[in-house]
């Protein structure tokens, strides 16, 4: 079928896939894509999509992506995972933060493709059931929000700043989270927070 | 300085209802939803910022994969509240405020939304919306505020104050005059404003949507599609920042709505980064020329300021900027006016401290000139005009404790170790500079219904319309609520941010804790009078007692002598057989109290900086805000709004800008990299300070608002502190480095 896209200059694979017939189409699909999508448009996108498989939150997941589409849209569009917030799209306010692979990572500048094998933790996955993380636990005491959007960025960029070393000093602190915007204006209690939580002696 | 951060914190303080929602990511705000069946719109804007739009080219947008349909005025259906005068062309019925997105083809400004792609995901749409081509008839667009403000013509009058004589300060035995200028500034919450629209029949409407006032939004929508108000329900259950942004609804709101009903699906429409510069307001670029006189003494003899601001060509925007110097400060001469300048720019709008934050920063410089000039304590020339009596008005305050706020400042702070003479201070080679500003804002209180209900299995429910943009609403409720009916918060729920709630206000202003608290004080008191008219009743235990003999403990009912009298409060429903108990309660201003008094919330902000002499980079040493809200009702979430104002008055001193190309209207600073906003790095520990004194009369809490007086004034505070370090007076916001070299 790559053939035959190659042979069409200036005409998509898509385009092929959607001018063939349904028949033709639907005898090389699996029947939960047919039962998806009656016309031409669900089958075209089938085709287009990327089999993706990650550990995310400690499952497995597979996921079929659309090529183009972040990570961030990928863990909030497709699996639900609203966490994980969406502020600038443009790498700018740190509200995407994720791990991946244990580095902080802003997903809206990652392409879902690019992480296929790879681990990702999300705010989601970061207490242990009802029992919240140590960073979550000194959020919530040191009032280091107000509107909690940017939340979630903050905390899985104040975890992996501890983990990294990098929350030894205020100014450190301040330093490594500058990639996270509280528009609110809560900087003063996340450093706090960050402070206590790294200082408590529980692992983070 | 690290030890400040551990010792601010105190351990017997409530923590915010919604904590864990909000630490765990379970938090859901508007875009957060996701309706079954759900597509994506995508807006396409216009690139130039005055003309028309000639015709577009949508065949290859259309044929792009997943596109459902794409909206522009060419196909937009008709709206009630588009076209008022449609139904009976003498009377003219409700029309949809400010832009109205694909009613006509005319441009007003650079980014307005003019065509709308609706796709199965949101890629889709973007890419399709990127093959939207617009051919346009391009007029020549004004957009250089800064030159057009000189034409006398091109102002809108927008109104003069006078008491005593015009421009007294110029017979004055000291006098300073000087201009001062604020750019544009812009809200930019990290929540990207959004909309999801779903019409469950022709004439039924839910709608998710980013918005302050859930009611307001209600009210406009079913006027804008003539349908009946209980038709539509608003839901807002977290907002994601706000600060002026979402108390009116923007083209994206009807926009989403429309999509929907054209591809009778729910939509989304989430704006981008950059369309939250030119779609949903910013505070508006200000001119000031200001002028104070006084005696020798410092005794103020006359303020005259003039002011112009900027506004869109479609809509008139104004602000009260020059109202702080009708009243801050005792004068028998105030002269002033404001003007407003329309530009072929998008509307600017409500920004926390609406125009008194502009004319704070004037005002606060200006007398911090005077204080040189006079050679006297800028704090001292402050309280030597203190005004007792509303200066404007000749009322009394319900209360006003701003001197307190100036002493413990200054103490704070080390007010004593600054040098009267500019510039002559320096430590590690950089030079030290102290300075302080405040201001006011106004402490009304409005109309606000609650529902509370009373479970059976003791938890106390309380509902109300109303949305919470992060200062705590539902935590500072539930702390008036535990007070008033003397039980643990663990067993009360503030529920909000929905229409099928009883009605509640508009987040904004510094009124809702006034207005809410008052509403949840009242219903509580009156499930209070409920279960003692229960308890006389039905329990043999107050046999022969009365209302006055009783009190509330710890979800019980007592009696105050014999205090091992007592029943609980489920086991008192219970025996008054009902299921559970319901009461609704209504609250307003007190027309007297309004009448008879003036009502203000007050700061001052004091400020130590280090400036270097070779770079002019601005450190801060020491941030010390106060503020006057009466009595504080939650003390953790006073406080971070406090620390959070100070946090915007950082950016507006020091780094916002959104600047606009003079030729084209666009916005040049249009991403959070470009437009700078306050980072980590950029903000200090922030002492924060309430003298914590009940108002006898705003309302039962005896509190005031703190959301905007923790903003005004800050930025003259660290401008005043820059000049204190330097000599250098910067009187354009934000103060660059560059200007100090």
């Amino acid at each position: 079928m790559e053939q035959h896209v190659h042979s069409c200059p200036g005409k998509s694979r898509r385009d092929f896939i959607k001018k063939s017939t349904a028949l033709t189409a639907i005898s090389l699909t699996p029947i939960a894509v047919v039962k998806a999508g009656e016309n031409h448009e669900a089958i075209a996108s089938f085709f287009e999509k990327t089999p993706l498989q990650m550990e995310v939150n400690g499952k497995t997941v597979q996921v079929l992506v659309d090529p183009g589409v972040s990570l961030l849209d990928m863990l909030r569009e497709q699996l639900g995972l609203t966490g994980t917030k969406k502020g600038c799209d443009q790498g700018h306010c740190g509200a995407c933060i994720v791990h991946v692979d244990g580095k902080r990572v802003n997903s809206c500048l990652t392409e879902a493709v690019d992480n296929n094998g790879k681990k990702i933790t999300t705010i989601e996955g970061l207490a242990d059931g009802d029992k919240l993380h140590p960073v979550q636990e000194a959020f919530i005491k040191h009032d280091a929000f107000q509107c909690g959007y940017c939340t979630p960025g903050q905390i899985m960029s104040a975890v992996a700043c501890i983990r990294e070393g990098q929350a030894n000093t205020e100014t450190d602190i301040r330093e490594y989270m500058s990639d996270n915007i509280c528009r609110c204006g809560a900087y003063p209690n996340i450093v706090a927070a960050i402070r206590e939580a790294k200082n408590s002696g529980q692992k983070i | 300085m690290d030890q400040e951060y551990i010792t601010n914190f105190l351990a017997d303080e409530d923590d915010r209802v919604d904590g864990i929602d909000k630490v765990t990511g379970r938090a859901k705000y508007t875009a957060d939803h996701h309706p079954e069946n759900m597509v994506y719109g995508v807006f396409v804007t216009s690139t130039i910022a005055r003309g028309a739009i000639k015709n577009f080219k949508l065949n290859e947008a259309k044929d792009a994969p997943g596109v459902l349909e794409i909206i522009t005025h060419l196909n937009c259906p008709a709206l009630p509240g588009y076209n008022p005068w449609a139904k009976d062309p003498k009377k003219k019925g409700f029309e949809w405020r400010g832009l109205k997105p694909f009613h006509q083809n005319l441009v007003y400004h650079y980014g307005q939304p003019i065509a709308l792609v609706v796709a199965t995901t949101w890629e889709k749409a973007v890419k399709a919306a990127s093959l939207v081509k617009a051919e346009y008839i391009n007029e020549v667009a004004e957009t250089d505020f800064n030159s057009l403000r000189k034409t006398e013509s091109k102002l809108k009058p927008s109104g003069e104050y006078k008491r005593g004589q015009a421009d007294a300060y110029k017979q004055a035995e000291v006098f300073v005059e000087n201009e001062y200028y604020m750019p544009v500034e812009t809200h930019n919450p990290i929540e990207l404003h959004a909309t999801i629209a779903q019409w469950d029949s022709e004439d039924k409407l839910l709608v998710y949507d980013k918005s302050q006032g859930p009611k307001g939004t209600q009210s406009e929508l079913a006027r804008l599609f003539g349908i009946e108000e209980k038709n539509v329900r608003v839901i807002t259950k977290f907002l994601g920042g706000a600060f002026g942004s979402s108390l009116r609804s923007w083209p994206h709101v009807p926009a989403a709505c429309i999509a929907a009903k054209m591809v009778k699906r729910p939509v989304r429409v989430q704006l981008t980064r950059r369309q939250m510069f030119t779609m949903v307001g910013y505070r508006p670029m200000a001119w000031q020329k200001i002028a104070v006189g006084a005696t020798k003494e410092g005794k103020l003899t006359g303020i005259t300021h003039h002011a112009i601001s900027n506004t869109s060509r479609y809509e008139d925007y104004r602000e009260g900027i020059v109202n702080a110097s009708h009243y801050l400060y005792e004068c028998p001469n105030v002269n002033t006016s404001y003007k407003i300048l329309p530009l072929d720019v998008n509307t600017p709008t409500w920004m926390r401290g609406p125009g008194e934050a502009t004319g704070a920063f004037a005002l606060e410089c200006i007398l911090d000139e005077l204080a040189y000039k006079l050679n006297m304590d800028p704090v001292e020339l402050r309280i030597k005009n203190y005004a007792v009596l509303h200066p404007q008005s000749k009322l009394p305050w319900t209360s006003k404790f701003l001197r307190e706020c100036y002493d413990k400042g200054r103490e704070m702070i080390g007010w004593s170790n600054r040098p009267a003479t500019p510039r002559s201070l320096t430590e590690n080679g950089k030079l030290i500079g102290y300075g302080m500003g405040g201001g006011a804002f106004g402490a009304s209180r409005g109309n606000a219904t609650v529902k509370a209900v009373f479970t059976s299995e003791g938890k106390l429910l309380l509902y109300s319309a109303v949305s919470d943009m992060g200062p705590g609403t539902a935590t500072a409720m539930v702390s008036i609520a535990a007070q008033v009916m003397n039980m643990p918060s663990s067993k009360i729920s503030f529920l909000l941010g929905d229409t099928e709630f009883p009605p509640g206000p508009t987040q904004g202003g510094s009124t809702t804790t006034s207005t809410m608290g008052t509403a949840v004080s009242l219903v509580c008191d009156t499930l209070k009078a409920q279960f003692t008219e229960i308890a006389l009743k039905q329990s043999p235990l107050f046999n022969g007692l009365s209302e006055a003999d009783l009190e509330f403990d710890k979800e019980s009912i007592r009696s105050k002598k014999e205090t091992n009298k007592k029943i609980s409060l489920t086991e008192l429903l219970k025996a008054s057989g009902k299921p559970q108990i319901e009461v609704l309660k209504e609250s307003g201003p007190d027309p007297a109290v309004r009448s008879k008094y003036a009502m203000n919330s007050f700061s001052a902000h004091f400020i130590k900086v280090a400036v270097d002499p070779a770079t002019g980079a601005i450190e801060f040493l020491k941030v010390v805000c106060t503020g006057d809200g009466g009595k504080i009702v939650s003390p953790k979430t006073a406080r971070s709004q406090m620390i959070g104002g100070a946090v915007g008055g950082i950016g507006m001193a020091l780094t916002e800008e959104a600047l606009i190309d003079k030729t084209t209207g666009k916005y040049l600073t249009d991403t959070l990299g470009s437009y700078q906003v306050p980072r980590h790095r950029d903000v200090p520990f922030i002492h924060t300070w309430f003298p914590d004194l009940a108002d006898p009369l705003i309302n039962p809490m005896g509190s005031k608002g703190v959301g905007e007086i923790a903003l005004i004034g800050f930025a003259s505070a660290l401008a005043n502190a820059v000049y204190n370090a330097t000599g250098k007076r910067l009187t354009h916001l934000p103060l660059k480095p560059e200007k100090l070299v």
